[in-house]
Order: structure tokens, then C-alpha cells, then sequence
């Protein structure tokens, strides 16, 4: 299981500003260990982020987004205190969701 | 056998009962591929080949799509790219760096009042341009480029 992804939203007008920085190697598939040999792919796939219960976005990633992913959205019309979900799953089946409240 | 036979007919009504909700509109296609991994688009390697695997047959160059990236990046590694598209019914939003071995980065879908920016850090592996490609809900396509220099590249070993 992979560590915990750190959320932050905040209400700055009616726009919640959501950054999250998630923890995941990304492995390229491209690189080779000391040994020349290739380190197989692992990178996130696909991402949801749900506000207040409803799902605002979602998405795909593929293995040229940085390691230790960090996303940053803004949504607009929910208020102080909306729960936000957020899940990731990567290509080895690996998975995580985590929450935040916006403040 | 006799098992087999019931793990068939499970299937097939599996199956069965999406087409069904796709046909009652509960479930909208989109929504049913969406949780599917675009590995055509994800892993084509050029730009040509990942817009077509997002589906994007013609783009439109727009000046109302912003992008913003460092000129120069010294770390190929991390580049910080933020994306906005002022064009009305922006649905969704992907980013593409020309010149990786596979240029698409990442596509995301806004909905219920999500806003059609967003911002990440993405590898380039060299100087190249940045392309960010938005969606409008009428099914048409716009693109915006940007090139950004890279002095030490971010996908080698």
C-alpha cells in the first residue's frame, strides 16, 4: 500500500482550490537498473476527485507525469466543509483514496 | 461443465444488463470506457497517434487556451505545467510533450463545476514543445503550444 497522498482545499470565493500531491514511484518503463537491466513500468493510470458526493473530475495519467504526482484543480461552488475524495489506481492494480475537508 | 455452462450464461448477462443501462442512458459510454486505460493513446509514440487514441481527428489552434511552463527547465524531471482553457464548455483538458517517447502526459474530464484548468509536473525527456489539448462539449478539438527548454533531461536513467 502506498503512503498516504497530502490534500489541501480551500474556499478562496465560491472556488475551491484542491492540490494534491500523491506518493508513487512512476516508473517510466524506460529506465535500466545498475545492471542494464529495465525497470518494469508503474505509474498511476487513472484518478477521481469527488466534491460534496459528486464526481468532478476524473482522468488518466500515463508514466511522463513526475514522480510523486501533484495535481492541482479548482472547482467551483462548493462550500467550507465538502468532503473531497480523491482514488488513484496504478498499472500493477495498486490503489489508494484519501480525504480531505475543504476549509 | 455444468459450471462453465452457468459462469457463460453469468457472463453473457453481465454484458447484457450494461448494454442495457447504456441503452436506458443510465450509463453514457464515456462513462463505461472511461474506467478502461487508454493504452492506444497513452502508448503511441507521437503526437499524430496520441490524438488520434483521444479521439482529437482535427485540432484548432486557439490562443484561449493558456499555458504556463518555464521557458527553461533545468530539471527535465519535474517541469511544473499549468493549463486553462478559456474556451467556453471546456470538457476536457490533456497534456502532451512533443518530443517523449510517448508524448501524451495525462487527460482529465471536468464536471459539475469543476473548472477546466489543472496543474502537474511532468517529465521531458528534451527541449520540445508542450501542447495542451482542449475538448468542448459540442466534440470539438483545440490545441496550444508552448516550447520549453530542457538542460537536463528527465527520462534517462
Amino acid at each position: 500500500m502506498a503512503d498516504p497522498m497530502k490534500i489541501r482545499a480551500q474556499m478562496k470565493g465560491d472556488i475551491a482550490e484542491i492540490r494534491v500531491l500523491m506518493s508513487h514511484p512512476m516508473e517510466t518503463g524506460q529506465r535500466k537498473d545498475s545492471n542494464g537491466k529495465i525497470i518494469p513500468a508503474h505509474h498511476i493510470t487513472s484518478i477521481t476527485v469527488d466534491v460534496g458526493g459528486k464526481r468532478i473530475i476524473q482522468g488518466q495519467t500515463g508514466p511522463a507525469v513526475s514522480r510523486n504526482p501533484v495535481f492541482g484543480f479548482k472547482v467551483k461552488g462548493p462550500k467550507a466543509g465538502d468532503k473531497v475524495v480523491i482514488h488513484w489506481e496504478d498499472n500493477k492494480g495498486d490503489k489508494r483514496t484519501d480525504e480531505a475537508t475543504i476549509s | 461443465m455444468d459450471a462453465l455452462r452457468r459462469t457463460l450464461l453469468k457472463g453473457a448477462g453481465a454484458t447484457g444488463a450494461i448494454a442495457a443501462a447504456i441503452a436506458a442512458g443510465v450509463l453514457k459510454p464515456s462513462q463505461v470506457l472511461a474506467a478502461e486505460y487508454n493504452r492506444t493513446a497513452f502508448e503511441a509514440k507521437d503526437v499524430a497517434g496520441a490524438l488520434k487514441g483521444v479521439g482529437a481527428g482535427s485540432t484548432t489552434e486557439s490562443k484561449d487556451i493558456v499555458i504556463r511552463a518555464p521557458d527553461i527547465a533545468e530539471n527535465g524531471a519535474v517541469v511544473p505545467v499549468d493549463v486553462v482553457s478559456n474556451i467556453p464548455n471546456t470538457i476536457s483538458l490533456a497534456v502532451l510533450v512533443d518530443k517523449n517517447p510517448s508524448p501524451l502526459t495525462s487527460a482529465f474530464d471536468f464536471a459539475n463545476g469543476a473548472l477546466p484548468e489543472m496543474a502537474l509536473r511532468v517529465k521531458m525527456g528534451q527541449t520540445s514543445l508542450v501542447e495542451a489539448i482542449a475538448k468542448t462539449a459540442d466534440g470539438k478539438y483545440y490545441i496550444a503550444k508552448k516550447e520549453v527548454k530542457v538542460t537536463v533531461g528527465g527520462c534517462g536513467g
